[in-house]
């Protein structure tokens, strides 16, 4: 059967018929993947803050997006609208803030950031013989803040891009941590195959580098430390990587039922083959021991797929840097694949752009269809010392690599035993 | 497979609020004439509905578990135990490793204390703003940091109960409760899944939560008022966990499981809340579902705030269903139970299914002329969301067969 609109599975075809992304290496898919190809690095200084005795003080900041103030979900509103408005034009589809399908979000929590907290503490209304909250509470009975009031409601993200974009039906706003883009996709592919919808738009954003955020990962060991040079820090799949930097992105994939896209005559960026999802119970923020939810993630989307492991050109890894990550998700995939892993090209975009945390998910599926469109491999940068302990590995080590990938598997795991896999195809069997 | 396999049975209830924990206890509540519970003075001019003491040690057992949560995630994860429990799949892994859940978080508590040294120590005549990086280092802990992360509730969940087929975590206030219902229903509807726990926690007794709330002023902050007394002024906030066990009728059969319920019918929608608009979608959203609808039987299940002119549109959709010749009796659950945002609906949802189980409508909620004593037995609740801010939806609850009841 060639060119089905329905699967193995007997569901619709799903393809991605526009793209769009923002991350520290800059705007667009073009900047992004002359970059990526190039090995360059967005991960800088912190500017935005004083990183005066922090331990980590480099990021991947998207510093040159005008958000003034800055907050967290301003940013995530402005890179979110970027990446957005580039795969609604690629896609060509519905008219200008008519998107004909509904809207799922990965977004990160929201919640009131310092420099509102000290406004608000400073403002005329505020009862200065009250402290803390109560002299907050007080300054808000004394006036309505229907600005912040609209940013920082956990829905403000999705309302935002919901009324600029015209999506239907109620926005989805989701977390899954650091799988959260992952999931976006994943939802938009379900809608699509029940019928639901013919098209949705699947958008990842986080704008999340502020003092707080960066102190928090930082306790939990998160974050590397190598701070100097900052392009250095992410050391993906290397014996030195010691934890992930922080970064900024937002990409979005508009999702299409093949045949609605073949009517309509766009042009097919790419196959949503699979997916695959399984919850770890272990503990809050690290994997079972035995890599159990890993590999069933990493199975379920290859069955999901129908795709053999000799069959996927190219894994683009969750790769954070963290010296339990990349441990856990070779070990993961090995065990997943088989011994066709040691010759599978795996890459870690993370390695240049850093962790964009609730977009990773989103901003990688954009790469991995970027992969198989320039039959090129991104490298994973400053991989130098190859780690004894996962042994035979192929990390695309510092240098792209031209490839005819047809299928790619792209990982996303995060804090909660949070697992999700997706695989990208080229085109439509 | 025929379509009634598909049907989406709720099998399992799972509440605990400032009424009580527990099935049994809350039908106890509703049916009888205490009233709500309410703490007028902690966060005064605010009044909450506390949480009722509880041990959370009963669905939390590992002490280092509890360690790790902050209320809100105790208050869900132990609501989420009591549902799994009521569904009779407590220890079953087997089951647990296929059920796919779907959680409606906001974001948990933070450290008032340190908060507050923050503000003092980086505003006013002796302000050193280097000085935050300090504190935070020094004062945050990691642990509280896995608290407030919205999607950390169901990863307690995953731990705790084993629940592993998949996990996500909506958000967005009432809009997260809402569409994890929505989604829940159209999984199992369409065969995506059999098994699912959904459902949220509130915490109401905690400042910044209050804070957030009051920056569009939305809090009702006077001697406490029933929903429709307050007349859309402000909403009451309340201490909930509401979580549900759903599950294909044929997963249900094939285990001998019983239902207190089945869903008919999930609508959901948005609109920017110009005048009439939030009416509209209501009306709209129950066109859709009028061919399903019992004209006499039919109760009214109100998740609504006491918040804003989308709440008096509310009413006044609720009261023309008169004129379409429904006659609806109504609850209101918010006067009982106090708003709980994520996890309002859910609630709302729990306590329709525990009323048609019971066959009986619960006593009235609050004193206002919109409620009144009912005899019948209701044979379908329709239960309604208005959010405070954004998302307007409704879903049709109906009873089932004596054979397949709880």
């Amino acid at each position: 059967m060639s060119n089905s609109n329905t699967d193995h599975k007997g569901r619709s075809v799903v393809v991605v018929t526009g793209m769009g992304v923002v991350t520290s290496l800059g705007q667009g898919q073009q900047d992004n993947w002359r970059d990526l190809i190039a090995g360059k690095s967005g991960i800088r200084h912190i500017k935005r803050f004083s990183t005066e005795g922090l331990r980590t003080t480099i990021a991947g900041c998207v510093d040159f997006l005008d958000v003034d103030p800055y907050s967290a979900p301003a940013l995530s509103i402005a890179m979110a609208e970027s990446a957005a408005s580039e795969a609604i034009e690629q896609a060509d589809i519905g008219k200008k803030g008519d998107f004909p399908g509904p809207l799922f979000l990965a977004t990160p929590p929201t919640e009131l950031e310092w420099p509102q907290r000290r406004e608000i503490y400073t403002e005329e209304g505020a009862d200065s013989s009250l402290e803390g909250y109560d002299r907050l509470l007080s300054a808000c009975r004394a006036e309505k803040h229907e600005e912040m009031q609209r940013l920082f409601q956990f829905a403000s993200v999705g309302e935002h891009l919901a009324d600029k974009y015209g999506t239907k039906g109620l926005p989805i706003s989701l977390s899954t941590a650091c799988a959260s883009g992952g999931t976006a996709i994943q939802l938009g592919v379900e809608a699509i195959g029940r019928g639901d919808t013919d098209t949705a738009l699947c958008v990842g954003t986080d704008g999340t580098v502020n003092l707080e955020a960066l102190v928090r990962f930082s306790l939990l060991s998160a974050l590397s430390t190598r701070n100097n040079p900052p392009e250095g820090a992410m050391a993906s799949f290397s014996k030195e990587r010691d934890g992930f930097v922080m970064a900024e992105g937002a990409a979005c994939l508009v999702l299409e039922s093949y045949e609605s896209a073949k009517a309509r005559g766009a042009n097919i960026l790419g196959v949503l083959a699979g997916c695959g999802e399984h919850a770890d119970a272990f503990h809050r923020t690290r994997t079972s021991p035995d890599g159990m939810p890993m590999i069933r993630t990493i199975s379920k989307a290859l069955v999901d797929a129908g795709l053999k492991p000799e069959e996927i050109g190219y894994v683009n890894a969750h790769g954070t840097s963290t010296p339990e990550n990349d441990k856990m998700e070779y070990f993961s995939l090995k065990q997943a694949f088989g011994d066709v892993m040691e010759t599978t090209p795996i890459s870690s975009n993370k390695s240049m752009i850093g962790h964009t945390l609730s977009a990773a998910g989103a901003v990688e599926a954009v790469f991995s269809l970027m992969t198989m469109q320039n039959g090129m491999i991104p490298p994973t940068i400053n991989y130098n010392t190859p780690d004894p302990d996962m042994g035979k590995i192929d990390a695309v080590p510092n240098k792209a690599r031209e490839a005819d990938v047809s299928a790619v598997i792209s990982n996303s795991f995060g804090f909660g035993g949070q697992n999700v896999s997706v695989v990208y195809g080229r085109e439509p069997k | 497979m025929s379509s009634d396999d598909r049907q989406v049975w709720i099998t399992g209830i799972g509440l605990l609020s400032s009424l009580g924990e527990g099935v049994d206890a809350h039908w106890s509540a509703v049916t009888g004439k205490n009233g709500p519970v309410i703490d007028e003075d902690s966060y005064a001019p605010y009044p909450v509905h506390p949480l009722v003491e509880v041990d959370f040690a009963t669905q939390i057992k590992k002490r280092g578990d509890l360690r790790q949560m902050e209320p809100w995630q105790r208050i869900g994860t132990y609501s989420a135990g009591l549902a799994i429990e009521d569904a009779g799949l407590t220890g079953n892994l087997e089951m647990l490793d296929t059920m796919d859940m779907i959680v409606a978080a906001g974001s948990g508590e933070r450290d008032a204390d340190m908060d507050q040294k923050v503000l003092e120590s980086t505003t006013g005549e002796n302000a050193n703003k280097g000085h935050s990086n300090e504190i935070l280092k020094s004062e945050l802990r990691p642990t509280l940091f896995l608290a407030q992360l919205s999607n950390l509730l169901a990863g307690n969940i995953s731990i705790v109960h084993k629940v592993t087929g998949s996990s996500r975590t909506y958000m967005g206030e009432e809009l997260a409760g809402l569409a994890s219902i929505e989604n829940a229903f159209n999984r199992i509807s369409s065969g995506q899944s059999d098994l699912m726990l959904i459902g949220g926690a509130n915490n109401a007794q905690r400042k910044d939560a209050l804070l957030i709330f009051e920056l569009g002023q939305n809090l009702w902050g006077d001697k406490f008022k029933s929903v429709w007394e307050r007349d859309g002024g402000g909403l009451v906030m309340g201490s909930v966990g509401a979580f549900l066990v759903l599950e294909s009728a044929a997963h249900a059969k094939a285990r001998g499981a019983k239902a207190y319920a089945k869903m008919s019918a999930v609508t959901s929608g948005r609109c920017s809340r110009g005048e009439g608009e939030a009416r509209k979608q209501l009306l709209s959203q129950f066109e859709t579902m009028s061919g399903k609808i019992d004209k006499e039987q039919i109760g009214v299940m109100s998740g609504a705030s006491g918040c804003g002119q989308a709440n008096v549109e509310e009413l006044v959709f609720l009261s023309d269903l008169d004129v379409g010749g429904y006659n609806p009796v109504m609850r209101t659950y918010g006067s009982l139970l106090g708003h709980s945002f994520e996890a309002h609906m859910p609630a709302g949802l729990a306590l329709a299914a525990l009323s048609l189980s019971k066959g009986e409508y619960p006593a009235p909620f609050e004193e206002s002329e919109n409620e009144e004593i009912a005899e019948g037995i209701p044979s379908q609740i329709l239960v309604t969301s208005v959010g405070h801010w954004r998302g307007e939806g409704l879903a049709l609850v109906t009873g089932v067969d004596s054979k397949e009841a709880k």
